[in-house]
């Protein structure tokens, strides 16, 4: 019995780490100035390249700014970057599905086929080349990486809805007489859509990665910008003067998606629970 | 049903299947190409400032007028696009902009490079992903392994690139921090590509491993007295295979778009650098050839993997169609 205890508690401590985590992102997002006194853009060329102490605890950059002060002040912007290209990657996915799914056999073959065309393009690849299109800048980065990763969302959501459609409770309704909007409305989108908020979740983390890859090569917020891969990208120069500099954006990045996933799969184990 | 598809197999569905996988190759293939023809007729900027030597310098008017009618530029875009078809068809995959050689040359210069690292990350995945599964046994190091194989998931490979740099390039300067020089410039690419897949790889055929271990058969492996790690390694492990395999195509395809990071970082010839590069300055014909050669490897990767099922699991010979 002790042992289950601590099973127990064990499994719940890292979904409680990780949402502890998420709740500091989210005061840092709202309300930056609570957790640091410091600005975030104001130069101190004195206290350039100082190491992680008292005073700077994760150091300084180039031009002296506080890097903890701009990793609290760049959650806001990654975060939103993170939230809305998995909003428009679910969005793109949803919307394929349910028009494969629904939309009669040849329907059904095109989006197969689009899945498949899709999949032949890495995500960065893809992102790239919208980028490309849309040039640099934080509006363009989200729609890369939205569109880029939207590929295996569809996949996933088109499988949902599939499922969902052959279900012996849709027949039912479906027996019943009740028309097909009705239908859409009551029995599959809620049971197709349940499984996004897992997905979306855990998409967020997936997310800020891909956008800070692309900031990184200099694709999102120019330089003096303080967003996490922003700062990654700045920090890559100065590597072998200051590896703080580097080591905590990173950090910053995969502390959140490993926090979403967790999270994201103690909400699932959840819904499994009750499900069943 | 099963005995005659069994009878019927070697021809008849042998062709179909062939067929059907060259279609949709071809339509891979095509889609590629419009997709590169779309994006960079939609991209801002003049395609004739990158055949003419870039931004900096500024040709008269009719050097413009000249080169936009040599590269038929000036043509209606359908016209162009039908163009680029047909020349992309007869196998003629145009001239570089930025490079002024032809594209095939480029690709033939700077594929091999990415190939040797897909390659060599790829296995290096692997082999961390069996050891990672056959060698965790019991509670506790499994829960630890399942632990560090989604830690390792989760790393962005371009922060790892950059820590490894620091790490084994600078501070303890094992490994060259750049070039293409040697096995030994391979290694830190290599790894930071290689951990995450390792931990993804890991992750998705733990699952299967672990149901495998409750079969009957491995059971009767231990009743025979068979060692506890030959089990894992010989009856369990295959069938941990199949999701490992599927995934690994797919993995390709994720190999080349993170590659373009990693060799930016370790300033390493290969495709991926010149695809950033070729994007960044407009070369269109450049860009469309390199988007065509990772759909092919893609495409290669499905087919691979396909053979690959057949090898590990011989049930699936007799029931795919």
């Amino acid at each position: 019995m002790t042992r289950l205890k601590r099973a127990i508690a064990l499994r719940e401590t890292g979904p409680a780490l990780a949402a502890f985590y998420l709740a500091i992102l989210l005061v840092a997002v709202i309300a930056p100035q609570v957790l640091t006194q410091t600005d975030p853009m104001a130069i101190a060329p004195r206290a350039a390249f100082a190491p992680p102490s008292l005073h700077h605890l994760f150091g300084t950059d180039e031009s002296g700014r506080d890097i903890l002060t701009r990793l609290i002040y760049g959650a806001r912007q990654s975060l939103l970057l993170g939230v809305s290209a998995i909003a428009l990657a679910l969005l793109i996915a949803t919307t394929l599905a349910l028009i494969g799914g629904l939309g009669g056999r040849m329907a059904e073959r095109g989006i197969r086929w689009l899945i498949d065309v899709m999949f032949a393009f890495p995500v960065l690849v893809l992102a790239l080349l919208c980028s490309a299109t849309l040039g640099s800048g934080i509006v363009p980065l989200v729609i890369a990486v939205g569109i880029g990763s939207a590929a295996g969302y569809t996949r996933l959501v088109f499988g949902q809805v599939l499922a969902v459609r052959d279900a012996p409770y849709v027949e039912a309704a479906r027996a019943l007489g009740h028309s097909p909007f009705k239908i859409i409305r009551r029995h599959i989108l809620p049971n197709a859509v349940r499984p996004l908020v897992v997905l979306a979740t855990m998409g967020v983390g997936q997310m800020v990665v891909w956008s800070a890859s692309l900031s990184f090569l200099g694709l999102g917020a120019p330089p003096p910008a303080a967003e996490w891969g922003t700062m990654l990208s700045m920090g890559r120069d100065y590597i072998a003067e200051a590896w703080w500099m580097t080591l905590f954006p990173g950090l910053a990045i995969v502390l959140t998606m490993l926090a979403t996933t967790v999270v994201g799969r103690a909400i699932q184990l959840r819904m499994d629970a009750g499900a069943s | 049903m099963t005995a005659l598809s069994r009878r019927t197999w070697p021809f008849g569905l042998i062709a179909r299947k062939i067929a059907r996988r060259l279609a949709n190759a071809v339509l891979v293939l095509l889609a590629a190409a419009s997709l590169a023809f779309a994006a960079l007729h939609l991209t801002p900027g003049d395609p004739v400032t990158a055949i003419l030597g870039g931004g900096t310098q500024t040709p008269s008017p009719e050097t413009i007028a000249a080169a936009r009618h040599e590269y038929g530029l000036d043509r209606p875009i359908s016209v162009q696009f039908g163009l680029y078809i047909a020349r992309l068809a007869s196998g003629n995959l145009g001239q570089s902009f930025s490079q002024h050689m032809p594209v095939a040359d480029v690709l033939r210069a700077q594929g091999p490079a990415t190939l040797a690292l897909m390659a060599s990350a790829l296995l290096t995945a692997w082999l961390l992903a069996v050891l990672s599964i056959v060698f965790a046994v019991g509670r506790r190091t499994t829960a630890f392994a399942r632990t560090t194989e989604t830690f390792f998931a989760g790393l962005p490979q371009f922060w790892l690139a950059i820590l490894l740099l620091w790490a084994l390039g600078f501070e303890l300067q094992i490994f060259p921090p750049a070039g293409n020089r040697g096995l030994r410039s391979l290694v830190l690419p290599t790894l930071s590509l290689a951990i995450p897949l390792g931990g993804f790889l890991a992750r998705v055929m733990r699952d299967s491993f672990d149901l495998a271990l409750h079969e009957p058969f491995i059971l009767t492996a231990r009743a025979r007295g068979t060692p506890e790690w030959l089990i894992r390694l010989r009856h369990a492990l295959r069938h941990a295979l199949l999701p490992g395999i599927s995934l690994s195509a797919w993995a390709v395809g994720a190999l080349v778009g993170n590659g373009v990071v990693i060799e930016m970082i370790f300033s390493r010839r290969g495709i991926g650098r010149e695809l950033f590069l070729a994007v960044m300055t407009h070369d269109m014909p450049l860009v469309s050839g390199i988007i065509l050669f990772i759909a092919l490897v893609y495409i290669l990767a499905g087919i691979a993997t396909d053979a690959l099922y057949v090898v590990v699991d011989p049930r699936l010979k007799a029931t795919r169609s």
